[in-house]
């Protein structure tokens, strides 16, 4: 720093404290509160410190109801949500990267039409043109199944200007290097740019993954089965019981097990979530 | 776009380019000109026939005293989360970029709301805030405040602004630390030998270099507060009591839902559409000059 402190970095070690504080606080109090008996927890005389009912909860919450409700286990909630995050960000990084690929490196017929079609539809998220959409989910009959619980999302732009601008950066000598030594098209593709786009494929997936498991509005549209729910619209079911009947250990518990895999997600990959985030949003 | 196609073949890039058109035609523009579409026509009570009407859809939607409640429920949400998360997030940022030891461990903590759902934030402040058993409603209730989210609508904003804040920081706060360590240290130590202290430093000089950051997360945090809090509202207060927490895109998601008034409904998302594409059209000439002041 330019100048000395007297105090150092008093203030701004308190401010972030603070900070860390308002931001931990809600979580770790739903990780105690699963960990508690119910009747605790509705006198609201719940203590600060973890009780003795988790295994206990976690069970019944994942594996099966509690016989007082006719509630959906929420393993298979978390494994409808798995497979839609990564459905959209596996059929998001895949249909983009092809269609960055052919807008960079080729030329052909209405290929600027096709590069504004495709980035037009940057401007209008799910939320707004949900109920046509939803009607037309209906009519190819993809209500209840994953396809209509991913392909609808993965409609958007953002990844393939991402690829695009990242593949603009690529020197035409690898293309003419490549060239001279006999590849073609398809293996520039597979020994060349899908390698050095590893990076951005990565980064692109985290910030994806948590899109896809977060994602609210659409789920709870087009899917009426219980088997079919994603565990974030399937915890509003829970607590939807407006009184004295919520289980809130469950819920609680469903809140845990809905934060777990994003938020480990960017834990553990900080550097790429930032890198993605940044990018995908300039 | 400069021209700097290499491979010949027209049949190749047409095959890499279709399933991204495919599903952009099948979700994005056919449904988004079938609400164009319905827009302009109004169906029988038994939708037997429709008629074509004109602007009658978005007449009609503009005489409904509703409807402007929803834009006034919008505008204060926008407006308040908008600036309690950009303050915090900025706050947070200027303290995180001084050299100061453990700023990694701050920050793994504060990118956390991010990962976490829209609806999920809000069952975890609805555990907070129930009247009764939540830990902050009792210590409101103690101390004389009639806390209810449930029947004062009042309360009800406060909670759904609270939860949309906290989701909203780690993304400010990400955004802001990054454009700090944008600005050039020389700038500022050139001031410092200047004679101007922190605080003088911070206005005169970091915040202007800032702006262009500040101009693209307003939008974004606007955006955010039009699209993805409908987690939060459907969750904590279903946009009750009394329509106090009935943004927009709430209202276009409750009348669509029951479904009677097809044509008001898409000539509300209609509208929705104009917003985002202004918004949108707004951020792109403002992130391209990179305003400075």
């Amino acid at each position: 720093m330019i100048e000395h402190r007297r105090f150092g970095n008093l203030l701004p070690h308190l401010i972030l404290l603070a900070g860390v504080a308002i931001v931990a606080f809600p979580v770790y109090l739903a990780i105690i509160a699963s960990t508690h008996d119910n009747t605790v927890i509705a006198n609201g005389q719940m203590p600060l410190y973890p009780g003795s009912h988790g295994l206990e909860t976690y069970w019944n919450t994942i594996v099966s109801g509690t016989g007082k409700t006719t509630r959906q286990a929420v393993g298979v909630m978390m494994l409808n949500s798995l497979i839609m995050a990564i459905g959209i960000a596996v059929g998001k990084i895949a249909i983009s990267i092809i269609s960055a690929y052919a807008i960079v490196f080729f030329s052909f017929p209405f290929r600027m039409t096709a590069f504004w079609t495709i980035f037009i539809t940057l401007m209008l998220p799910v939320e707004v043109r949900i109920f046509p959409t939803y009607k037309i989910t209906s009519d190819l009959h993809m209500l209840d199944s994953y396809a209509g619980l991913i392909l609808p999302l993965i409609a958007s732009a953002t990844a393939t200007l991402l690829f695009r601008q990242f593949f603009m950066t690529v020197p035409k000598e690898l293309v003419e290097a490549s060239k001279i030594d006999g590849a073609g098209p398809i293996r520039f593709f597979w020994d060349t740019l899908l390698p050095l786009s590893v990076t951005n494929i990565a980064a692109l997936f985290v910030i994806l993954f948590i899109y896809g498991w977060n994602q609210y509005l659409w789920p709870l549209l087009i899917t009426t089965r219980d088997d079919m729910q994603t565990i974030v619209i399937g915890i509003k079911k829970i607590i939807d019981v407006h009184d004295a009947l919520t289980e809130w250990q469950v819920a609680m518990a469903t809140a845990v097990l809905a934060m777990l895999p994003p938020v480990a997600v960017v834990v553990l990959m900080q550097r790429l979530f930032v890198k993605g985030l940044i990018e995908t949003e300039k | 776009m400069e021209n700097r196609a290499i491979f010949s073949g027209k049949l190749l890039p047409c095959l890499l380019i279709l399933p991204q058109l495919a599903v952009s035609l099948i979700f994005f523009y056919w449904p988004a000109l079938q609400a164009l579409q319905q827009s302009f026509l109004v169906q029988d009570a038994f939708g037997l026939s429709t008629e074509f009407v004109w602007f009658e859809n978005y007449l009609s939607l503009l005489q409904t005293p509703e409807y402007y409640h929803a834009i006034g429920v919008t505008f204060v949400f926008s407006a308040l989360v908008a600036f309690f998360s950009l303050t915090l997030g900025l706050l947070l940022a200027v303290m995180a970029n001084r050299n100061i030891r453990g700023v990694q461990i701050y920050r793994t903590f504060l990118i956390v709301p991010y990962a976490v759902a829209p609806a999920v934030a809000s069952v975890l402040f609805i555990f907070m805030f129930q009247p009764g058993l939540g830990m902050i409603a009792r210590a409101l209730q103690r101390n004389g405040v009639d806390w209810n989210p449930v029947l004062n609508g009042t309360h009800a904003m406060i909670l759904v602004v609270i939860v949309a804040v906290w989701n909203q920081i780690s993304y400010n706060f990400l955004f802001f630390l990054a454009g700090l360590q944008a600005i050039p240290k020389s700038v500022i130590e050139a001031a410092a030998i200047d004679g101007a202290r922190p605080m003088r430093r911070f206005w005169t000089i970091i915040f202007p270099l800032l702006s262009p950051t500040t101009f693209f997360l307003i939008i974004v945090n606007i955006t955010y507060v039009f699209f993805n809090t409908l987690g939060i509202i459907d969750t904590a207060t279903g946009g009750g009591p009394n329509g106090a927490t009935q943004t927009l895109v709430y209202k276009v998601f409750q009348d669509g839902k029951v479904g009677t008034d097809l044509g008001g409904s898409a000539a509300q998302s209609v509208i929705l559409m104009v917003i985002v594409v202004a918004l949108t059209a707004f951020q792109f000439r403002y992130v391209e000059k990179k305003v400075h002041y």
